[in-house]
């Protein structure tokens, strides 16, 4: 089974929420100095489920990434996973383009690409969290689309995949040249080998650009945009909070329960 | 191209009634239809829906329509796609507005592909801006770390509207509307798969998102017996237990239980959170809490900040303890 997997270059979502900045003015995220981002979590899961089926029917994997400088990192993450091969697809006139835009750089790349059975995006990008860009690949390829699996296996007639419900779950089966978005319940992404890292870093990652691609510049970038951001900002979610203190934990739990009383909160 | 015109509420059914979220967006949709000044539609797929259309009405819509058709989940996505896309050509909406739910979540972005517009997911807020008339769509970002309120530049605007997140709208039985019912026929070349399964785990006891209590345990607690108390904790208060992301990768307790930004939105009137350490994506899923109460060891975690109480101590002490005094405290 041929898979292509989209990974995009997040800002870390483990940072602690005290370094997370926004510009309100220019609606922009300042990204922390010193914190490297990193692959997006659910496309390392992605990945992951892509080994996993590898593992099982063969086949190769080949990860895609819509980004600028450095985004190659991301692409060999993946293939110090034990993916294949990886493509950075950057130009200049990608910057500021919106999921639609990079759905469709993404759809130019896979089509490509050519041979695939499989392509598997994250459920959502942990930095807009928006969770379209994969629907809008199926769309452009006109293949069958499951979002939110936890699970997929070869069958027979395509693809089985388990999709994640609110309160449980729906097998579909799927023919196969399918796209499929992946949700965390398909458990932790394996971390890179030792020897992985280093094969991977010797690695050329190949950029696509624009005309590589025969991507209509007109359909990218931010003047294509379908949509704006209008105003960023940080929630305000600072409560005052009481500390109940006490001359041992025991002594402290028991104020609490007394002030809570008071406060009839229980 | 031809103006686009009115609200459009994708409702979902649940027998004959609309569903709770349905109300909700028919509330959401009397506000845009009012800043607007457009009329508001409601849109019912399935089958045997003439009394929800008739409800949509009573709720506040103008006019309802119903396509005859398999009503999600049991429909293949892509056919319920295929109809709500041909309604929206036959309608033009300015603005479609469905659930955050199971089928929005995977109806929208589909849809926003087919009719060459965009969609904004899991909003918690939605208005028209004044001035430009355009439809402000305020959501979380980077894991709750951020809100961003996006425009849409295209049509139909097409938003998702998270659960709970607007009152329901309060039905007024002297309303009258008309039902029309679409025929839009199935596009069998549309099918692409089949569903070969349906599967709803029944939740035992207290649903998290209905709880007024919720004790919440997070990888401080160490570990699946470590629960055995907060469970003890939970059913005195008449309430019951969540988790953050770790416990649910450990193993501990099944996913299903999981509060945040992937997990559950819940919004209890007190949240006694134990053992957490307060990232973004998980108090995404609770800040809406009346009161937090945190016990923690770390003095410094940052989920103190986003408390009301606070107690800063080992729960293997403070636990046992606050069980002890909250049994007195009611039996007197
Ligand atoms: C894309 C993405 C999505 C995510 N979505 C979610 C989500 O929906 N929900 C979610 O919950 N998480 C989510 N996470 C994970 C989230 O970022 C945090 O990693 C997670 O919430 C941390 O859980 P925790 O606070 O229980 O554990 P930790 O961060 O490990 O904190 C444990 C806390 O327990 C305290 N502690 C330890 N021992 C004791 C003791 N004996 N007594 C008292 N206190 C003690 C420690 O001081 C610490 O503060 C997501 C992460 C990513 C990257
Ligand atoms: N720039 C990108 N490059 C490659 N894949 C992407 C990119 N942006 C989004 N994706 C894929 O689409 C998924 C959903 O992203 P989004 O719709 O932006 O939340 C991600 O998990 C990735 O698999």
């Amino acid at each position: 089974m041929n898979i292509i997997v989209c990974v995009k270059q997040v800002l870390d979502p483990d940072i602690p929420p005290a370094k997370f900045r926004v510009d309100s003015a220019s609606k922009k995220v300042v990204p922390p100095e010193g914190i490297p981002p990193v692959i997006n979590p659910y496309d390392a899961q992605a990945v992951e489920l892509a080994l996993r089926l590898k593992e099982k029917h063969g086949g190769k994997i080949s990860v895609l990434t819509v980004g600028s400088n450095g985004a190659d990192k991301v692409v060999k993450h993946a293939i110090s996973m034990g993916a294949d091969e990886g493509v950075v697809l950057s130009d200049e006139t990608f910057e500021g383009s919106d999921s639609f835009s990079v759905a469709y750089i993404l759809s130019k790349a896979i089509e490509k690409i050519g041979e695939y059975d499989l392509v598997l995006c994250g459920r959502q990008a942990a930095d807009w969290d928006e969770g379209l860009v994969g629907s809008v690949v199926a769309e452009n390829l006109g293949t069958s689309l499951v979002t939110l699996a936890e699970d997929a296996e070869a069958v027979d007639d395509g693809l089985k995949v388990k999709r994640v419900t609110l309160d449980g779950y729906q097998v579909f089966v799927v023919p196969l040249p399918a796209v499929v978005t992946v949700s965390n319940e398909v458990g932790q992404a394996r971390l890179p080998s030792g020897l992985g890292i280093i094969s991977a870093a010797r690695r050329q990652i190949p950029v696509w650009k624009a005309e590589d691609l025969g991507v209509d510049p007109s359909l990218v970038g931010s003047t294509a945009a379908r949509r704006k951001l209008f105003a960023l900002s940080v929630p305000a979610r600072e409560r005052k909070c009481e500390i109940i203190e006490g001359e041992t934990p025991a002594e402290a739990a028991t104020k609490l329960a007394v002030r809570l009383r008071e406060a009839g909160a229980i | 191209m031809a103006e686009n015109k009115g609200v459009l509420v994708c409702g979902e059914v649940v027998g004959s009634k609309v569903a709770a979220i349905t109300a909700e967006l028919l509330n959401a949709g009397k506000k845009l239809k009012d800043e607007l000044g457009q009329p508001l539609f409601a849109l019912l797929i399935g089958k045997d829906i003439e009394e929800g259309a008739k409800e949509a009405i009573i709720l506040g819509a103008d006019k309802a329509y119903t396509i005859e058709g398999p009503a999600f989940p049991d429909a293949l996505p892509e056919i319920y796609v295929s109809l709500v896309a041909a309604a929206c050509e036959k309608l033009s909406p300015s603005v479609v507005i469905m659930g955050q739910t199971d089928m929005g979540r995977d109806v929208a972005p589909r849809l926003a592909a087919k009719l060459k517009t965009t969609a904004v997911l899991d909003c918690v807020a939605l208005e028209v801006d004044p001035d430009t008339k355009v439809l402000l769509q305020t959501r979380p970002a980077y894991g709750g770390n951020a809100t961003a309120v996006w425009v849409t530049e295209s049509q139909p605007q097409i938003a998702t509207l998270r659960p709970r997140s607007v009152a329901a709208a309060q039905p007024d039985t002297s309303r009258k509307g008309e039902v029309e019912s679409l025929s839009i026929g199935i596009d069998d070349s549309a099918v692409k798969g089949k569903l070969a399964e349906t599967v709803k785990a029944e939740a035992e006891g207290i649903k998290l998102e209905d709880a007024k209590v919720i004790v919440a345990g997070g990888g401080g607690i160490g570990g699946a017996e470590g629960f055995e108390s907060l469970k003890e904790l939970a059913s005195l208060l008449g309430g019951t237990i969540g988790v953050t992301r770790v416990p649910c990768d450990e193993g501990w307790l099944p996913l299903t239980l999981e509060i945040g930004q992937t997990g559950r939105i819940v919004a209890p009137d007190l949240y006694i959170a134990v053992g957490i350490s307060g990232a973004p994506q998980h108090m995404a899923g609770c800040s809406g809490s009346k009161c937090i109460v945190t016990i923690n060891k770390d003095p410094d975690a940052n989920i103190f900040k986003e408390s009301n109480f606070g107690v800063v101590a080992d729960y293997k002490q403070a636990i046992p303890a606050f069980i002890k005094k909250c049994k007195e405290l009611r039996s007197s």
